[in-house]
């Protein structure tokens, strides 16, 4: 499962992340957000209306807001 | 050239950076909590406790020296000595979000790894045992190899220790501490053994700020929330200021007759009532409604609501091509485009950034707001449509909207055409919620009021004596007008060949040439034509407002306000485009485009209000 799928207020483990699919800007950002295999995140926030786009994940103690495509990039580890 | 040693404070985005930076040196500056609003050069003078003093520079909030924004490229070279004109710091301040370490400590291995004097001021240290976070900072400063300081920027805790602090790192000339370089994974790993470490109790308190999120970004009631917001802020905007703007119209009134009446009959007296005090009094009087303006903006920036609009509107900004970062550039410049244009920095990438510089003009900033208060004031009557939402402010909102739709459409094509390119992505951190402090709101204020008020003095100020003079000389033969004797009468003549067609009086054609200094001129040069041109009559007691609804017929007026939702006019917006995009090729563009979208909908807007029978 990838990351945009998670539903709110459920949490998974990183479990690798396809940055060739990321714009390079992109990727540098969320490696510096601390994206990366292995580290807890969850759900927080799906966008507005029913396009579900951008979403707001809980990663440490942050929130970010990212999109859709940037989460189908980051694969989930199986409950 | 001064001997100060020189301080610079860095930092992840949202680390309270500024809040802390205001503490220290006094200086006069905007604080807000989404990632990117440092973007000016900021600095300042800090009184250090044994009488010298240092320069403090506050840097833009980085993540990495990896730069990936125009504003984290500034910090890497500042920090480095490579930014030209920009002396190397001497002293580092290392500003970390005590209830973040995790992330904060990633970019402070990066930091610590240039060896140079080091202070860690571990901020916002309230927060985090709110947070049920226990920290050591002992174990900290062993595990880091600099000293650390606990501060709490907005209640002044810490302030004094790390001033201490600052006095002692002190170096002596180029002393490196030599540090081992980590890379980027071996830094995350580092950051998160020493979180551990120094964290020895977390409770599971649930934030605040989640069960607020719950709301605010609901997909449903979020964005409803956010435009019952905006709608308030432009019905305040109308409603609180009326009365104080009554008065400021009366104080300059009273203020117009008593000199009127103390000074005998002259040339310095006319200029006196008809050039500065009609003029220059007719755009003070708008400054409640802009401080009301700055005020919602700077709260909503303040508590970090402003990152959350961001998330809401990058749905809709994705529809044109934009990403929500692009609305804090754009809501800020309904305040005024300069500061917009400049937060742009914060955009990645270069397209959007393009983008947003080029469709910022088009929303309505707050020399635009005395036009349209003076033209609404005039013209639409003083209704109640529903329940607490007037006539006035109504209009008054469809005109922001119109500005903010023309914005849109227009990015859509640019981004299909002249800045094409590969879609953009939207990453931004929402920070915590914070309640914002009073005194750094009534700074934000004070600063904005002393700009404005700045502007009317000097910029306007000329502008309207100028035209005066213009207006005043050669002077008219008997039988004749003033204004149609008058060298800015022949002026006008000519460009209302042009204007004409679009509805446009010759006043109107007269007003347009000094506004380009700033748009809020344009109501003053009205006002400095009228009082002019009725010299004669016994209609100069009377209010701006009231002579131009007995002047102007209704489709002028709309023509108007169609024209200054467009029009590029104000040089410094342009100067701004000019600095910021590197040439005059994007600022000409700019112009060129917004003229014709104002002359073709001004068109439209008398046409169909003539083909109506308004």
């Amino acid at each position: 499962m990838t990351l945009e799928k998670l539903k709110p207020g459920t949490s998974a483990r990183i479990a690798r992340i396809d940055w060739d699919a990321l714009p390079p800007a992109d990727a540098k950002r969320m490696r510096a957000l601390g994206f990366e295999p292995g580290v807890e995140i969850s759900m927080a926030h799906h966008g507005v209306f029913g396009g579900r786009d951008p979403v707001a994940v809980s990663i440490g103690r942050m929130t970010i807001a990212l999109r859709k495509v940037q989460a189908a990039a980051i694969s989930l580890d199986a409950a | 050239m001064s001997e100060n040693f020189r301080v610079a404070l860095l930092g992840n985005p949202n680390s309270g950076k500024s809040a802390l930076f205001n503490k220290l040196t006094g200086a006069r500056q905007k604080i807000a909590n989404y990632p990117g609003v440092t973007v000016e050069r900021v600095a300042g003078v800090l009184a250090l406790p044994d009488g010298t003093h240092a320069d403090v520079i506050d840097l833009p909030g980085a993540y990495a020296f990896d730069a990936s924004s125009p504003d984290e490229e500034v910090t890497r070279k500042v920090v480095h000595g490579e930014f030209p004109g920009e002396a190397e710091p001497d002293v580092l301040v290392l500003v970390l979000d005590a209830g973040n370490l995790e992330q904060h400590l990633v970019f402070a291995q990066e930091v610590l790894a240039l060896g140079k004097p080091t202070v860690v001021a571990l901020n916002m240290v309230d927060m985090a045992e709110r947070d049920g976070l226990k920290l050591d900072v002992e174990v900290l400063s062993k595990a880091l190899g600099v000293p650390v300081v606990e501060t709490v920027a907005v209640r002044r805790r810490g302030l004094d220790e790390l001033k201490a602090a600052i006095a002692a790192a002190r170096p002596a000339v180029g002393t490196l501490v030599d540090r081992p370089r980590m890379d980027a994974t071996e830094r995350r790993l580092e950051a998160r053994t020493i979180a551990k470490a120094i964290v020895y109790q977390t409770s599971k308190a649930r934030r605040i700020g989640d069960r607020l999120d719950n709301v605010l970004l609901n997909p449903w009631i979020g964005p409803l929330i956010l435009l019952v917001l905006l709608f308030v802020m432009f019905q305040a905007v109308f409603a609180w200021a009326a009365p104080l703007t009554d008065a400021l119209d009366g104080a300059a009134g009273s203020l117009g007759a008593w000199v009127e009446g103390a000074m005998p009959e002259s040339f310095l007296r006319d200029l006196l009532t008809q050039g500065i005090i009609a003029g220059v009094g007719s755009v003070v009087v708008f400054l409640p409604q802009i401080i009301i303006l700055f005020f919602f903006i700077l709260v909503m920036e303040a508590t970090g609501y402003m990152a959350r609009a961001a998330f809401l509107m990058d749905r809709l900004m994705a529809g044109v091509g934009l990403s929500g970062r692009s609305f804090i550039p754009l809501l800020s410049s309904f305040a005024c485009a300069i500061p917009g244009i400049m937060a742009t920095r914060s955009i990645a990438d270069p397209k959007d950034r393009l983008t947003t510089i080029l469709i910022a003009p088009l929303m309505t900033c707050s020399a635009r707001l005395p036009v349209y208060a003076v033209i609404i004031a005039a013209f639409i009557p003083q209704r109640t449509v529903a329940a607490g939402i007037g006539l006035q402010g109504l209009v008054l909102f469809a005109l922001y909207l119109a500005g903010i739709l023309g914005a849109l459409i227009v990015a859509l094509i640019l981004r299909g055409t002249v800045t094409k390119g590969g879609a953009t992505g939207f990453i931004m951190e929402l920070p915590r919620y914070q309640l914002p402090s009073v005194g750094d709101i009534a700074i934000g204020l004070w600063q904005r009021a002393w700009v404005f008020l700045r502007r009317a003095g000097t910029i306007i100020f000329s502008a309207t004596v100028i035209l005066w003079l213009m207006l005043s000389f050669p002077q008219a033969e008997p039988g004749e007008s003033q204004v149609d004797a008058s060298i800015a009468g022949h002026i006008a003549d000519g460009l209302n060949v042009v204007l004409e067609p679009i509805g446009f009086n010759r006043e109107i054609s007269l007003a347009l040439v000094p506004a380009m200094a700033a748009r809020e001129v344009a109501v003053a040069s009205l006002a400095t034509t009228y009082a002019i041109d009725a010299k004669d009559d016994e209609a100069e007691a009377e209010g701006l407002a009231s002579t131009l609804s007995q002047r102007w017929s209704l489709p002028t007026a709309l023509a108007f306000l169609a024209w200054f939702v467009f029009a590029p006019q104000c040089l410094s917006t342009i100067a701004v485009a000019r600095r910021e995009t590197n040439g005059w090729k994007w600022p000409t563009f700019m112009v060129g485009y917004l003229f014709a979208l104002a002359y073709v909908f001004a068109g439209i807007t008398y046409w169909s209000a003539v083909a109506l029978g308004l």
